[in-house]
């Protein structure tokens, strides 16, 4: 019995590896066409280390096929999973913790926002030196870090509550931006482009499928609620209050 | 250049990212849920998938792509209708390059958005979930096709605005206000979708070229200061889908209408 279902796991496990393989071909293609037209047409110069661009080509292509494939096995069905769990049990505290602690934790560990933070720690104290600046910018690097981490967690928080009460998201996103608009004004110049960036790093490639599969499971889960109009949004929210939050921090920051 | 190396950086990084996610699942399944997670193995191989694919992803990303990407944005810059300082005196200022003559630089900024948005996995997963949940009439590619022409016109108006100067809330400010101008008469269904698209552009494949590009051209083109104006490329990139999004819900909207009137008065 066990052998017989873990073979059949097997088969649509080879079929879920071996189908999106020409899927991710043409997902590449268009990228593979502006390389080559730019590179032999407009500066027509030949392709160098064409071994190594093969190489990583089929890398690529590998890598994404594996990764379609994991989100159907693992991703959506746990994050569905979880978010029917969350709706049986009926406990909306502890579902809101899980969304904090779901955006903090993966924010703050995000390598693009380390990487994006201790940029902007350099940039902003650049013409000081010594010990007393570096200590500084690791100060700066870590506060920017956790703020943009309250920020996605809070944004997380924000989109269940906005499920279970089916509140629109354009008007979260309507008061968002104009809060935006009001305090850019007043925030240092070298902060804003680092601001209005954050927002894009914060959502990265394994939170955004896991986001997207814990709200349409609510949203599904719970009665009157539409998967399609309520269960989208968490994205756009946690990719608009770090913006505000970081823009928050340039003006606080002595 | 050692594939091995990269390789082992990226699932390092990768694991390091996943890590974190992992505990807090686990800690509320077990001492929250106290339910069993249905089919475990499956669950168990599909995030080794997930990680072993992201890290094979950005190997192959870091081996092929990011390095010619990022070469071709320099060569981008030496092209000879760019650097003609001399020639061309504004009276009063300082020698300018009109910045039509930036064409390749808009062209290659258009292109290099759209195809890097049709490979990014994040928005692949999102237009799977929205196929999916819509019941097939929101279709992945159309959805993805509009979120790339989006981010396409929004890393041109990017590096135009860096080679014009002018301050980034302008067009930001500009942007949301026609965002919120197109939202009223959207179609009510697709706009949390083309909010989530706005955030969702910006991940992997995209941000490392198009950071690339900016910062190339910012430090370049005279009068520009990289800290000021080489960041906020990336919030161009997901200013744009939102409009497109929902300009495709709209286009399919009417162009749905249309039959319908002519045959029946359902609607």
């Amino acid at each position: 019995m066990r052998t017989a279902v873990s073979l059949r796991d097997l088969r649509k496990l080879m079929h879920a590896i071996g189908f999106p393989l020409w899927n991710s071909l043409s997902d590449l293609l268009p990228i593979i066409a502006v390389v080559a037209v730019f590179q032999l047409l407009v500066f027509q110069q030949p392709l160098r280390n064409a071994g190594q661009l093969f190489l990583g080509l089929s890398m690529v292509i590998i890598g994404l096929s594996l990764f379609i494939a994991g989100l159907r096995l693992g991703l959506f069905p746990l994050g569905e999973g979880m978010a029917h769990d969350f709706a049986r049990k009926g406990s909306v505290p502890w579902l809101i913790l899980f969304a904090f602690c779901l955006g903090f934790g993966t924010t703050f560990a995000e390598p693009a926002l380390i990487t994006i933070a201790n940029e902007a720690a350099h940039v902003k104290f650049a013409e000081q030196a010594g010990d007393e600046a570096r200590a500084l910018q690791r100060t700066f690097a870590l506060t920017l870090r956790t703020t943009v981490a309250i920020a996605v967690g809070i944004a997380l928080m924000l989109g269940v509550v906005r499920i279970i009460k089916g509140w629109p998201v354009q008007y979260f996103i309507l008061v968002g931006y104009c809060f935006v608009m009001l305090i850019t004004p007043f925030a240092p110049s070298n902060i804003i482009g680092i601001a209005y960036d954050s927002g894009g790093v914060a959502t990265s490639t394994i939170t955004v499928p896991l986001t997207a599969a814990l709200g349409v499971g609510l949203a599904s889960s719970i009665q009157g609620r539409n998967p399609l109009f309520d269960g989208f949004g968490m994205i756009a929210l946690a990719a608009l209050t770090p913006i505000l939050f970081v823009l928050g921090l340039g003006i606080i920051w002595p | 250049m050692n594939a091995l190396e990269i390789f082992g950086n990226s699932i390092y990084n990768t694991i390091r990212d996943v890590l974190p996610l992992v505990a807090i699942i686990a800690f509320f399944q077990l001492a929250v849920l106290r339910r069993p997670l249905l089919n475990l193995p499956r669950l168990v191989c599909g995030w080794c998938f997930v990680v072993i694919g992201l890290s094979l992803f950005l190997t192959g990303l870091k081996l092929g792509l990011f390095p010619l990407g990022e070469e071709m944005a320099v060569q981008l810059l030496q092209r000879p209708e760019v650097n003609i300082q001399e020639a061309q005196v504004v009276e009063g200022a300082a020698a300018i390059v009109p910045f039509y003559n930036y064409y390749w630089t808009y062209i290659f900024a258009f292109a290099i958005g759209v195809s890097t948005t049709i490979a990014e996995p994040a928005l692949i997963a999102v237009a799977m979930k929205a196929e999916e949940v819509s019941g097939g009439t929101i279709r992945a590619w159309g959805l993805r096709l509009a979120v790339a022409l989006g981010v396409g016109i929004g890393v041109a108006m990017g590096t135009l605005r860096i080679v014009l100067g002018t301050p980034l809330p302008y067009f930001i400010i500009t942007g949301y206000v026609a965002i919120m101008i197109q939202t009223c008469f959207a179609p009510k269904q697709i706009v949390p979708l083309a909010y989530d698209s706005g955030g969702v552009t910006t991940s992997t494949v995209t941000v490392p070229l198009v950071a690339a590009l900016g910062l190339g051209l910012a430090s370049r083109v005279p009068g520009r200061d990289p800290v000021i104006d080489g960041f906020g490329l990336i919030a161009f990139a997901s200013l744009f889908p939102m409009m497109t999004v929902m300009g495709y819900a709209q286009l399919a909207a009417w162009l749905n209408r249309r039959p319908s009137q002519r045959t029946s008065n359902l609607e």
